[in-house]
């Protein structure tokens, strides 16, 4: 299988930090909004580089995004920034209506999504997030899985034109992907081949695929990784063809099983190819305090879960 | 003919096309389309700076926000007459296939609109956007937005009204439908709201108030006062008492025309105490 080199561990956040300098400094349309979140959200450097493009808007996140629906009125292409929580289930109806129905130009970065958040506990991890946002019509959602992709997204989501969510992490993990790597929404990224399995993944969960794939491998069972970064919209191509050559996937994702990737993936395949899948997701509840790889090993989202539901999924071909 | 008899000719014309779009799909909400016609009317045909068209940028124009969506009528009647779009278009109002929603939406294009709103309380937040974004662009024109009192029962409306005045945002005009009624009643039954202006102006806005908020006359003068105190460092706030139901007597004073149409005969009535004057679509 194709290998990957940990180039030296990264939080997504400061990916997304990073793009937003690069987008400071070459789209004098962004503008970046903020509720109270700045040092998490790592974008210091654009405040710093753009003052007067900033918006500190306070803990008022509904305000938030009512101000980024305004802004696109008079062409500027705002990114709000805020925990995945605060980004979503807060403000619901806010993006419903001002932006989603509204068809309007706002990015939404929502970082310390998912249950690594940590120790600040379930109040403030989401695992719901991607399935509240899939679920607007015309919102694309995007969960890249390291900085350097982090960064990629962020820069690419400047150029497309429609509401965006982008959703991103709090803890240093590893940046394995090349630094040069084009970002292209709804573009699935093949990382290794193989013929008896498909994992798909996303997020943080993408190279614990990897992990997984190398020790599958070791028993013998060729495991195919593909990084769905763009849950949606979804690239069913790639997807298919996958599963029309191994016959069998695992998803997985650091969210709920109902409303995650898993679900957009067993729900496509049901209509136009019926495979056996199993999904490496948290089963319908609340996260809690730990450390992030207390929690992962706990709710079964790290790499010996993915191996562990490839080794099952294989009994069900 | 004066200007404000222009007008008011304008006002009554509104008011039929109003009751029409509502008894044709028998639902909407004519009691604050009513109350707030003569603020439309001479918000667009005097008070705003546009431009000839519809730009969704709005760049080099005034623009205005609906917060209160459920007073469609009103809007649509007002944007037709002004040309955004054929009067007789608004024969669709409510109907499958229309870009006339019940609540207005930019979703279907309706030139005019550049906002959806019906779920309340988000209307301020969008001007706030609006008006930043006119500043960033060094664009001079002020944005105007109009909100119900009752509307001022959800929270978004206090950190947008916190925000605006701690982020100098003066180039925004907020007007207040100050009818006293919502749904389920008067307002003070339902929640009472208190002191309004001393509320807006402890957030650190200039309030001032039109108290006749049903005379052309006042609106006009009260507005021209509002424009003169934008860019002041303030944001700036309208409270206009209104009547709701204004112009069919059996509609006016009371919150049960909220959301209700008027029957056939009621109509009929409603229509007769406002004779046609540019002629019904």
């Amino acid at each position: 299988m194709t290998k990957y080199e940990d180039q030296g561990k990264n939080d997504t956040r400061s990916g997304y930090g990073a793009g937003m300098t690069e987008l400071g400094r070459t789209n004098p349309n962004v503008v970046a909004l903020c509720a109270d979140l700045v040092g998490s959200l790592k974008i210091q450097t654009f405040i710093d580089e753009n003052p007067e493009r900033f918006f500190q808007v306070g803990i008022a996140e509904a305000n938030m995004m009512g101000i980024a629906a305004g802004l696109t009125i008079g062409g500027k292409i705002p990114f709000t920034g805020t925990f995945a929580n605060f980004s979503t289930g807060r403000v619901y109806d806010q993006i419903r209506q001002s932006i989603a129905y509204s068809g309007k130009n706002v990015k939404i970065c929502a970082s310390h999504a998912g249950i690594t958040l940590g120790e600040d506990g379930a109040t403030h991890q989401i695992l719901e997030d991607i399935g509240l946002m899939k679920m607007l019509p015309g919102m694309v959602v995007i969960n890249p899985c390291d900085y350097n992709q982090t960064k990629a997204a962020t820069i690419a989501i400047a150029e497309y034109e429609g509401p965006v969510y982008l959703r991103f992490g709090r803890p240093k993990v590893a940046n394995f992907t090349p630094v040069d790597q084009k970002f292209e929404i709804g573009k699935a990224l093949m990382l290794s081949e193989g013929t008896d399995v498909t994992i798909v993944a996303t997020g943080h969960l993408v190279w614990e695929s990897l992990i997984a794939a190398e020790a599958l491998e070791a028993q013998g069972i060729s495991a195919e990784v593909i990084n769905i970064h763009t849950i949606k919209p979804l690239d069913s191509e790639a997807v298919l063809k996958s599963v029309k050559k191994t016959g069998c996937i695992v998803t997985a994702e650091e969210h709920n099983y109902l409303g995650g990737l898993g679900e957009s993936i067993a729900g496509m395949l049901a209509t136009q190819h019926p495979t056996p899948q199993e999904f490496v997701a948290t089963q319908d509840t609340f996260g809690e305090s730990g450390t992030p790889a207390q929690l992962m090993e706990k709710y079964g989202l790290n790499n010996k879960a993915i191996e562990k539901a490839v080794l099952k999924v294989l009994t069900r071909k | 003919m004066s200007k404000i008899e222009e007008l008011q000719d304008v006002v009554v014309q509104t008011r039929r096309d109003i009751l029409r779009m509502v008894h044709k799909v028998n639902s909407g909400h004519p009691g604050g389309s009513l109350g707030c016609t003569e603020f439309f009317v001479s918000l667009y045909h005097e008070i705003m700076e546009l431009k000839e068209g519809f730009h969704m940028d709005g760049m080099g124009e005034d623009l205005f926000f609906l917060s209160n969506g459920h007073i469609s009528p009103v809007y649509y009647s007002v944007l037709a007459r002004k040309g955004y779009f054929p009067v007789e278009e608004l024969n669709t109002f409510r109907l499958i296939n229309s870009r006339l929603q019940g609540h207005p939406t930019t979703h279907e294009g309706l030139p005019g609109i550049r906002i959806a709103s019906g779920s309340l309380g988000q209307g301020m937040s969008v001007a706030i956007g609006a008006a930043q974004a006119k500043k960033l662009n060094n664009d001079i024109n002020i944005v105007y937005s109009l909100h119900g009192d009752g509307e001022l029962q959800e929270g978004q409306n206090w950190e947008a009204i916190m925000y605006a005045a701690g982020k100098k945002v003066d180039n925004l005009i907020s007007t207040i439908d100050l009818n006293g009624q919502q749904i389920d009643g008067s307002t003070d039954d339902v929640l009472p709201m208190g002191d309004l202006k001393a509320k807006f102006e402890a957030f650190g806005w200039d309030v001032l108030e039109i108290k006749e908020g049903n005379s052309v006359a006042a609106i006009l003068e009260g507005m021209q006062e509002a424009k003169a105190r934008t860019g002041k460092g303030k944001p700036v706030c309208v409270l206009l008492h209104t009547i709701m139901g204004n112009g069919v007597d059996f509609m006016m004073y009371t919150h049960a025309w909220h959301g209700k149409a008027p029957n056939d005969e009621q109509l009929e009535n409603a229509l007769q105490q406002n004779p046609a004057t540019l002629g019904d679509y």
